[in-house]
């Protein structure tokens, strides 16, 4: 690659601002205005406003219901990322396959990634609502007690299978361009020396495809934690009881709801926090091994 | 391009500047701003009466916008009076009543405009449900009140006669209920019975109508130092019979606030305790015999029924921001607009078309000479239930707690892991109280001084 070299700073600091800019008014404003808030006690209206250092954070952490949403969202995170990618590479080992037709499978699959959350919600709901859905109205005909507006468990499965189903689009894509990028010369000797399928998938395909395999389990689970809302939102709303309800979603609620800032910032500043990690073991791991 | 795009900018930039000045030329009404959270067809049929008052005079022009569901609105209007950006007006659904009681500067009482500007509404004329929700703990008028409903019990008729029962008795108490429910279950009714809203209808009508506190100091209108007292021995029995039936298949538990409302008209329940406004859609939807009766009460309780309460929701008048900001012309319209709301040919004209309850006494005679009740019998069985039980008591006035959004929440919750099987009444009830009373302590510490 070739190296532009600027003469002065005006210019390339010219040509930055806008991303400077950006991420001054999305990120970095909010981001310190949800801290300072965290620090705060206030009514609703902003009228009576009292500095109370960290006691919103430890309260939230002292909270039963916090940490109901923290094991939650353990649980969620990693289901949807497992489902997700295990899907997707299925898929994506059968598309690379030469067989007829590849594209328009290749293009049905990454089409739900199109699907904003809420719709996507919708959908599942349509089909699996017990009284109105379509799935739901069977598996109670066929003796299966499918309700989960009331069913903790059935909730999480539900918006689980929802959410990784909108994620499985995404990793499909990467997974499949991973699989090309294999060089089909080793694997053609492999075969050439007699390893099966089988064998060749989990001795050279899985260990050659790891950096993007790495890569996506860090995404997948940042959607998880971050980009699921729509899907809870509009699906279970955070019930029955609190059994589907994220810390992302207990910020919502906490927040916007109950109109509660200081407890909400706080839990946002904690949230920051584990995506700040989660992207610095992203960054730590991942750069290592991904080869350009 | 980017001459262009300059010349573009510029244009808009005087375009503003234009529609910033035209207010300030002579002779131009005084504009309010009103937010509301009446989706469609209701929040078209309120536009109509904003543009009627519009229409009515010419010193004050009042703009309607929609913002979103209730919770939405109270957001919106919250982050505008932050911004300094307050609509004039906003409606607030019932829930969010303590909130703006303690919202201090925030909020100009009804009272005080009124007064201010000299314009005289007959409060004593208003349905004491209705008013008394809205009333200080003086009994001064704090908000306007507008569109109020209350919860029935809509029963299918031809269910009844399939069961056995009499299409035009339907049970009174919840003894009678229960008999009902069973036989409704024997002759084929997969699931008999539904609520929508269930803490509204099953924790704070229950309440209500039994005359047992939802939590100390007359449910919180005398003062932020409220307790929740749901725990009592009515509420757990009441909690133990939902708990009891939904495990016998008697009632079925349908989803938090209004998500049940789909299952009465589709014919799959045949009782559904409800909002009077679902009337308007059971109309429509309906292809059966329905009736409507008053929600049912304990016959073993002393003095029981009261009135039911309302819901629904009021018009709260907002300063711009923390600064206040607003001057005497832009309060004197707001009271112009209340005055046009209280006339009752506008409120009876509201009731008819919509199923909300007349506000006033005076509204109610109207639609009762113009014949409403004989063409659609039934659909005053809400305002002779809000008026039942003669004179109301601190439980019956309505609820007055700081972060009740959050309350209502808890309770659905609760009630969720009791059909669960998680809990029984007396424990779900206690939780509402301990998780309820930390929403309550944590507002007031908000809220003081």
């Amino acid at each position: 690659m070739r190296k532009t070299i600027f003469k002065g700073t005006a210019l390339p600091l010219l040509l930055l601002a806008p991303q400077l800019v950006i991420t001054a008014i999305f990120f970095l404003w909010p981001a310190g205005a949800a801290i300072w808030q965290s620090l705060l006690q206030e009514d609703p209206w902003g009228t009576r406003s009292e500095f109370v250092g960290l006691r919103n954070f430890a309260e939230v952490l002292a909270e039963p219901e916090w940490r109901g949403a923290a094991w939650n969202t353990l649980l969620f995170s990693t289901s949807v990322a497992v489902l997700a990618m295990g899907t997707a590479l299925f898929l994506a080992v059968q598309a690379d396959k030469s067989i007829r037709g590849a594209n328009l499978y290749r293009t049905l699959l990454i089409w739900p990634y199109a699907v904003a959350p809420a719709v996507a919600a919708v959908l599942w709901l349509f089909l699996f609502h017990p009284s109105i859905g379509l799935v739901g109205r069977a598996l109670n005909q066929a003796g299966l007690a499918w309700d989960y507006k009331l069913n903790g468990n059935q909730a999480m499965l539900l918006v689980i299978v929802a959410a990784a189903w909108k994620q499985v689009s995404y990793n499909f894509i990467f997974f499949l361009a991973g699989l090309q990028s294999i060089p089909r010369a080793v694997l053609e000797a492999a075969a050439i020396d007699g390893a099966k399928p089988v064998r060749r998938f989990w001795t050279i395909i899985l260990p050659l495809l790891s950096p993007t395999a790495f890569f996506l389990l860090v995404v997948n689970l940042v959607y998880a934690f971050f980009d699921t809302f729509g899907v809870i939102h509009a699906l279970t709303g955070g019930g029955p009881g609190k059994a589907t309800e994220t810390l992302i979603y207990k910020v919502y609620v906490e927040g916007v709801q109950n109109v509660n800032l200081g407890s909400s910032s706080a839990q946002s500043v904690i949230l920051m926090v584990l995506v700040i990690a989660l992207t610095a073991v992203q960054f730590r791991f991942i750069e290592r091994k991904v080869h350009y | 391009m980017r001459r262009r795009f300059l010349a573009q900018a510029s244009l808009a930039a005087a375009a503003i500047a234009a529609t910033r000045s035209r207010p300030a030329a002579a002779q131009a009404p005084v504009e309010i701003q009103f937010w509301h959270g009446l989706p469609q067809p209701l929040g078209g049929q309120l536009e109509q009466i904003v543009a009627g008052f519009n229409a009515s005079q010419a010193g004050v022009k009042v703009v309607p916008s929609f913002r979103g569901s209730y919770p939405e609105t109270m957001v919106a209007a919250i982050a505008a009076f932050r911004a300094n950006a307050a609509p004039h007006v906003v409606q607030m659904f019932e829930v969010g009543t303590g909130t703006m009681m303690a919202a201090g500067r925030a909020v100009k009482p009804v009272h005080e405009l009124l007064s201010e500007a000299g314009v005289t509404i007959d409060f004593n004329d208003y349905l004491p449900a209705v008013r008394g929700y809205y009333q200080a703990s003086d009994g001064r008028q704090m908000s306007m009140p507008f569109n109020s409903s209350t919860a029935v019990m809509w029963y299918n008729k031809d269910h009844f006669k399939r069961a056995g029962l009499n299409p035009e008795a339907p049970p009174k108490t919840w003894e009678e209920v229960a008999e009902a429910l069973k036989k409704l279950k024997a002759a084929g009714i997969a699931s008999p019975m539904t609520t929508s809203w269930p803490a509204w209808i099953q924790v704070e009508q229950v309440s209500a109508i039994h005359n047992v506190p939802l939590a100390s100091l007359g449910n919180g209108f005398d003062g932020l130092g409220a307790t929740m007292q749901v725990n009592n021995p009515l509420m757990v029995r009441h909690m133990n019979n939902l708990i009891a039936w939904q495990r016998d298949g008697l009632f079925k538990y349908g989803g938090r606030d209004n998500a049940p409302d789909a299952l009465f008209p589709a014919g799959e329940v045949s009782i559904a305790m409800a909002s009077s406004g679902l009337r308007s859609r059971i109309t429509r939807e309906a292809r059966f015999e329905w009736g409507t009766a008053m929600l049912p009460y304990y016959g073993d309780v002393a003095g029981a029924p009261h009135n039911s309460i309302i819901g629904g929701a009021s018009f709260w008048a907002l300063n711009r921001g923390p600064q206040g900001g607003r001057n005497a012309a832009e309060w004197k319209g707001v009271a112009e607009f209340y005055r046009y709301l209280s006339n009752p040919e506008i409120d009876a004209k509201w009731h008819m078309e919509t199923g909300y309850v007349p506000v006033r006494r005076a509204s109610y005679q109207v639609a009762k000479s113009a014949g409403f009740y004989e063409k659609n019998p039934g659909s005053d069985v809400p305002i002779e239930q809000l008026l039942r039980g003669g004179e109301m008591t601190p439980n019956t006035r309505g609820i007055r707690l700081g972060g009740y959004v959050e309350i209502r929440n808890i309770v659905q919750e609760e009630m969720e892991k009791s059909f669960q099987g998680q809990q029984n009444g007396q424990q779900a009830m206690d939780a509402v109280v301990q998780r309820g009373n930390a929403v309550l302590r944590n507002f007031e510490r908000q809220n003081r001084g």
